[in-house]
């Protein structure tokens, strides 16, 4: 299983803004029950996409400077970065096709 | 074979028959307590079991802060927590969970079911345990969609730690919306509580506690007519059903709890439904078509509550287990 890796406020910019690959931010917390049921899913979709997107991790209770900066007032919120650039973004806890397919969607953008 | 003659063993839809299709004695469709306790006991039965859930195990009860009135837990459980290990244990006894949404439900002229998925996917049960349950209702409001998660919410305990001292709304008037009004007066500094009615639907339990807080206030004989706000919530405007006053409330959260819709189109075919979309059955969960069972929230006069849903699908498939050794029993001889 292709777990997806923590970020932080301090490694964000490094790990995910200036990453080559598309780079996808679960923003999460670990009393946020809907966030722990979709941890599952964004595994399998971790595994599917590999080589292709890198799966990250933000826990926004300890890292809360970068989900101000991303406006985050809910969660589980997913958001794709392409060149440091924000080009997609799934807010809430939905069905596995439907993320792939708004996945798929950013990817296109990006 | 089945009872009933082989002339019926012919697919009835040649088409379908290119779908990659799984075969299980017993198929539940939705992950909350009625699905994973009809699973436990169909595993237990050693049944060929799957759960499909469209989201993750738990249903609604992974939304909750924390669940006070199941029994056994005289401390309470947290939600998630109660619903991954009634998952941990159906899985135990064998029960296989399928991650995917059933698009479609057919009945073939066996008597089995097929359930169609969105994964181009299809799955056949001899027995067919829909606990679906049901899906929080929107308040149906132009800009509701855009702003959720930009201020607008359904999931209190998700999302009350974005609000700190600041000042949110819960809309609703039973034990979800009392919940919640009582969860983000941890977080917010004020929390009105705006309700149609001047009398609350929720449990005295939950009253008193909302009554009493002094962060709550509540707004009675009121309705949301708009949510306003550019990229995020601005307010909402508020119309007073009594007096037919306009009024504007500035907010930084809304929390909307307003009931939910059971998810029942799926066998809307099948059955009739009541005024509120739920699935009439008998008290052993059967709907009148064979092998077809409806439990938990998703039918008609159900408790709506964890410890009833539970109780719910252990009934169903018991009920099914039943009309298994009876229609299906030549195929175990």
């Amino acid at each position: 299983m292709a777990k997806p890796i923590d970020v932080t406020d301090t490694d964000f910019d490094a790990k995910v803004l200036s990453a080559d690959k598309p780079v996808l931010v679960d923003f999460w917390a670990p009393w946020c029950g809907p966030c722990r049921m979709v941890a599952p899913i964004v595994e399998e979709l971790a595994d599917e996409y590999a080589g292709k997107v890198e799966f990250t991790k933000l826990n926004t209770d300890d890292n809360p400077q970068t989900a101000m900066k991303y406006g985050i007032r809910s969660i589980p919120t997913l958001l794709v970065f392409k060149g440091g650039e924000q080009v997609g973004q799934i807010i809430g806890f939905r069905p596995k096709s439907d993320l792939k397919r708004r996945l798929d969607d950013a990817l296109a953008l990006a | 074979m089945f009872r009933g003659g082989s002339a019926t063993l012919l697919p009835t839809r040649p088409t379908e028959t290119t779908v990659p299709t799984r075969e299980y004695d017993v198929v539940i469709i939705g992950g909350g307590p009625a699905g994973l306790s009809a699973g436990l006991y169909s595993a237990r039965a050693r049944r060929r079991s799957l759960l499909i859930e469209k989201k993750g195990a738990g249903g609604q009860i992974a939304t909750t802060d924390i669940v006070e009135n199941y029994p056994g837990f005289p401390d309470g459980i947290d939600g998630f927590e109660l619903g991954q290990l009634m998952h941990r244990q159906a899985s135990k006894y064998g029960m296989d969970t399928e991650y995917a949404v059933a698009e479609r439900v057919e009945r073939l002229d066996d008597g089995r079911f097929r359930v169609h998925l969105d994964t181009e996917e299809a799955i056949e049960g001899k027995v067919l345990i829909v606990t679906a349950g049901a899906d929080y209702n929107p308040l149906g409001l132009e800009s509701e969609e855009r702003l959720t998660g930009h201020g607008v919410s359904y999931c209190a305990t998700c999302d009350a730690a974005f609000f700190v001292g600041q000042t949110v709304a819960v809309v609703g008037g039973g034990d979800s919306a009392m919940e919640e009004a009582l969860f983000l007066t941890r977080y917010a500094n004020k929390v009105y509580a705006i309700h149609r009615r001047d009398t609350l639907r929720a449990s005295k339990i939950m009253q008193e506690r909302a009554l009493a807080d002094p962060k709550i206030e509540f707004i009675w004989n009121t309705a949301v007519e708009e949510i306003e706000g550019g990229d995020n919530l601005s307010g909402v405007r508020l119309h007073n059903l009594k007096t037919g006053e306009k009024q504007e409330l500035p907010l930084d959260g809304l929390f909307i709890a307003i009931g939910q819709t059971p998810n029942s189109p799926l066998i809307s075919q099948f059955v009739t439904l009541d005024e509120g979309g739920h699935v009439p059955v008998n008290e052993w969960m059967e709907t009148g078509v064979p092998g077809l069972y409806a439990a938990g929230d998703l039918r008609c006069n159900s408790a709506r509550q964890v410890v009833s849903s539970a109780g719910d699908g252990a009934t169903a498939a018991i009920a099914a287990e039943r009309y298994l050794s009876e229609h299906f029993a030549d195929l175990f001889e």
